[in-house]
């Protein structure tokens, strides 16, 4: 057993050494002499757990099991662009290497057929191969195979049952690993049958370090005010924020700077000018002063939901209404949102919210 | 003979009429022979599509513009026979998965995996990736854009997706996260008037400057309408009368005859009437949301202060609900008499405190 668990961490040294992983091996120039362009978020892809950033928890305990060789049935939650189908494929990369993983991980995410028939056979089928615990070079490998569910919220409720047994059955030579960002979604005896793991919202100084980094073996030249615009548009979101860095290095070229202007841009935020003429727009209780307003943020192409998110930030902040008011046009921005989520007409939604706010600001003070 | 609205669409990135900015931004973007996932979103007539086509231009040469209609099947895994027609050239596919309602989540399945599986055969001369345009995307359903998620990163080395869409809203933010958005705002009213002149100068016609400002204004910032409209004139009548009227769509002036039937009168039997009116204007496929915004525009009109934040309060409900519901009449209907409940409920406070 001592060996076995030498070898393994062994192998696992190894790969991290030696694995071409598929998206850097894609930066290298192909035959033709032309150079492959990689997105960043590939290139910048944890290759080991190691590299994850700010989840400890989490990590802490992947790394246990790596060194131990071994898996729980793992589920990870939590928002996006925080880093669980990086872990999850870092940690199945590092357990098998980069020969074995094609033969060992099944990847199945929102994007394949996923309903209950594939579960019953595909899912199922791959459950019951055994697998060796020994890789083609003769050295130890753990004889299990992972099966990573992604975005396992979308799977349907009878897909999600249909899981249950073929988990506990095939327990011996499969590790289910389920990946979501709602862990309401997933049917409890699924959840109880996993470890879960939260993932948090990255820390803007963690974010920051990292973009840094990026812009730095990049060599996109950025400002420090420019890193604080990209932190705060993409709301603790690493992919968000490393597929806007690398947006507006490409939209400005080669050797121009980035301005904040242009994050904000990108990112779809409305400039706080407009938001503040808006408000100031509501305080004047003129009912036509506010539709040529509304009309003029759909002309625009500002989507609701953005005005919706950065509004409340406004709301909470303002000073001159009572919290009672606040609530009730809180209330109001809940139930618009649900309606916006269900496919509402934007403008009618508005008109609807900023009337009550106008109501509120004006006739109730 | 194409219409004007074909004819003098441009066709290059230069040649954009405003935006200058953002142009110049998507040039760049193409110079590097390489482009993110795009989203471009914007209110309808603002030039989405151009910009998109005029990108995939500046990136592929004149060749994608050599269109080719075709029809694609695809099986469910209930056996049902699909069939969405695309548009494609030999460097990019256009479709509109919504066309196929709820079933849309296959063929985003399908189609990406099909276009992004085939890598270039010759990638010196070519680009190694093809792209898709997917338009509408607000109208997908969540599986669709679940479907679209990891899609999107999985197949990143062969295949670029452009999603097209009025609003972000609708699109849930993992898809949100993996695009550079691109918003395309509505051209001003001083735009659309001065591409219009310069239109009409190309025709060989002189449009006087009072007239386009006020084609402009009629068309709500949409500057195909516009187009379209000026058009319409030009047929009807030349040289252009400025003091004549812009003639508005049918169902336009049907819709606010029915408006001021609501308005003039609240009984069981007037919405009967209007209830009748309705299913005319939905039977010629206008839609029902349409038809909601545009009654409450005039509506409003004769509605003042409270009432008016009242009356949007209900018709914002019931538009709610219209989109969630099967039957588009029901909505509709509960939202006039609604309003007429209200208004009638105004109308007797108001005698009654004369008295």
């Amino acid at each position: 057993m001592q060996a076995f668990l030498k070898g393994g961490k062994v192998s696992t040294d190894k790969s991290k050494v030696d694995s071409p992983v598929p998206s850097s091996s894609a930066a290298k120039k192909s035959k033709d002499g032309k150079l492959k362009i990689v997105p960043w978020i590939e290139k910048y892809r944890p290759k080991n757990v190691e590299d994850v950033a700010y989840q400890d928890e989490v990590i802490a305990v992947l790394k246990k099991s790596l060194e131990g060789s071994d898996l729980p049935n793992l589920l990870f939650y939590g928002p996006p662009g925080t880093g669980k189908t990086s872990t999850i494929l870092a940690a199945s990369r590092q357990l098998f290497g980069p020969e074995l993983y094609r033969d060992r991980v099944l990847e199945l995410n929102a994007s394949d057929e996923r309903g209950i028939s594939v579960i019953r056979e595909k899912v199922k089928k791959f459950a019951q191969l055994t697998a060796g615990g020994t890789r083609s070079d003769g050295k130890p490998c753990p004889p299990f195979k992972i099966i990573i569910l992604d975005e396992a919220d979308s799977m349907t409720k009878d897909a999600q049952s249909a899981l249950r047994r073929t988990m506990e059955r095939e327990s011996k030579t499969t590790r289910f690993c389920l990946i979501c960002n709602y862990v309401t979604r997933i049917i409890e005896p699924i959840t109880s049958r996993c470890a879960k793991f939260r993932f948090k919202m990255l820390a803007e100084d963690i974010l920051s370090s990292r973009l840094k980094k990026i812009c730095d073996e990049e060599g996109v030249l950025i400002e420090d005010t420019v890193i604080d615009a990209v932190l705060k548009t993409s709301e603790g979101d690493m992919r968000k924020a490393i597929m806007t860095l690398q947006s507006a290095s490409r939209l400005c070229g080669k050797d121009g700077t980035i301005s904040r202007e242009m994050i904000y841009n990108i990112s779809g935020v409305i400039s706080e000018d407009y938001l503040d003429k808006l408000i100031r727009k509501c305080s004047r209780d003129s009912y036509e002063d506010l539709d040529k307003a509304i009309q003029d943020v759909i002309m625009e192409g500002f989507a609701a939901s953005q005005l919706l998110n950065q509004l409340h930030d406004r709301i909470i902040m303002m000073e001159n209404i009572s919290d009672k008011q606040k609530s009730i046009i809180c209330e109001k921005m809940a139930e618009v949102d649900k309606a916006l989520m269900d496919g509402a007409d934007e403008y009618l939604q508005l008109m609807a919210l900023f009337s009550t706010i106008m109501y509120q600001t004006c006739h109730e003070s | 003979m194409s219409l004007w609205v074909d004819k003098y669409r441009p066709v290059s990135l230069a040649k954009l009429d405003y935006h200058k900015d953002q142009s110049a931004h998507l040039k760049k973007l193409v110079e590097g022979g390489d482009f993110p996932h795009l989203l471009v979103y914007g209110p309808s007539g603002a030039g989405k599509k151009t910009r998109i086509m005029c990108t995939l231009r500046e990136l592929y040469g004149p060749g994608v513009e050599k269109l080719r209609i075709e029809q694609c099947q695809f099986t469910t895994p209930s056996n049902k026979k699909l069939e969405i027609s695309t548009i494609s050239s030999n460097y990019h596919i256009e479709v509109n998965p919504s066309d196929v309602g709820h079933n849309d989540r296959i063929v985003i399945q399908e189609l990406i995996k099909n276009v992004a599986q085939v890598n270039q055969l010759d990638t010196t001369q070519q680009k190694n990736f093809k792209v898709v345009v997917l338009t509408e995307v607000d109208r997908l359903t969540k599986e669709a854009q679940h479907a679209l998620r990891r899609t999107m990163e999985k197949y990143m080395s062969t295949c670029r997706i452009i999603l097209c869409c009025n609003s972000t809203s609708k699109v849930i933010p993992a898809i949100r996260s993996r695009c550079l958005g691109l918003r395309v705002a509505a051209p001003s009213i001083a735009e659309i008037s001065q591409i219009l002149i310069t239109v009409c100068k190309k025709e060989g016609l002189t449009l006087p400057h009072e007239m386009a400002v006020k084609v402009a204004e009629k068309s709500g910032r949409n500057l195909r309408r516009a187009l379209l409209m000026c058009e319409a004139c030009r047929v009807q009548q030349y040289p252009f009368n400025i003091d004549k009227e812009i003639s508005e769509p049918d169902w336009e002036i049907y819709l606010r005859e029915t408006a001021t039937m609501i308005a003039q009168q609240q009984s069981p039997k007037r919405l009967l009437e209007v209830r009748a009116r309705l299913y005319e204007l939905l039977t010629h496929c206008i839609p029902p949301d349409i038809i909601m915004k545009g009654l409450l525009k005039d509506l409003l009109a004769v509605c003042d202060g409270q009432l008016k934040a009242e009356v949007v309060q209900c018709a914002a409900f019931y538009e709610h609900r219209l989109q969630q519901g099967q039957k588009a009449i029901y909505h509709l209907e509960a939202f006039v008499a609604k309003f007429m409940a209200i208004y009638k409920r105004f109308l007797e406070e108001g005698i009654a405190d004369i008295f």
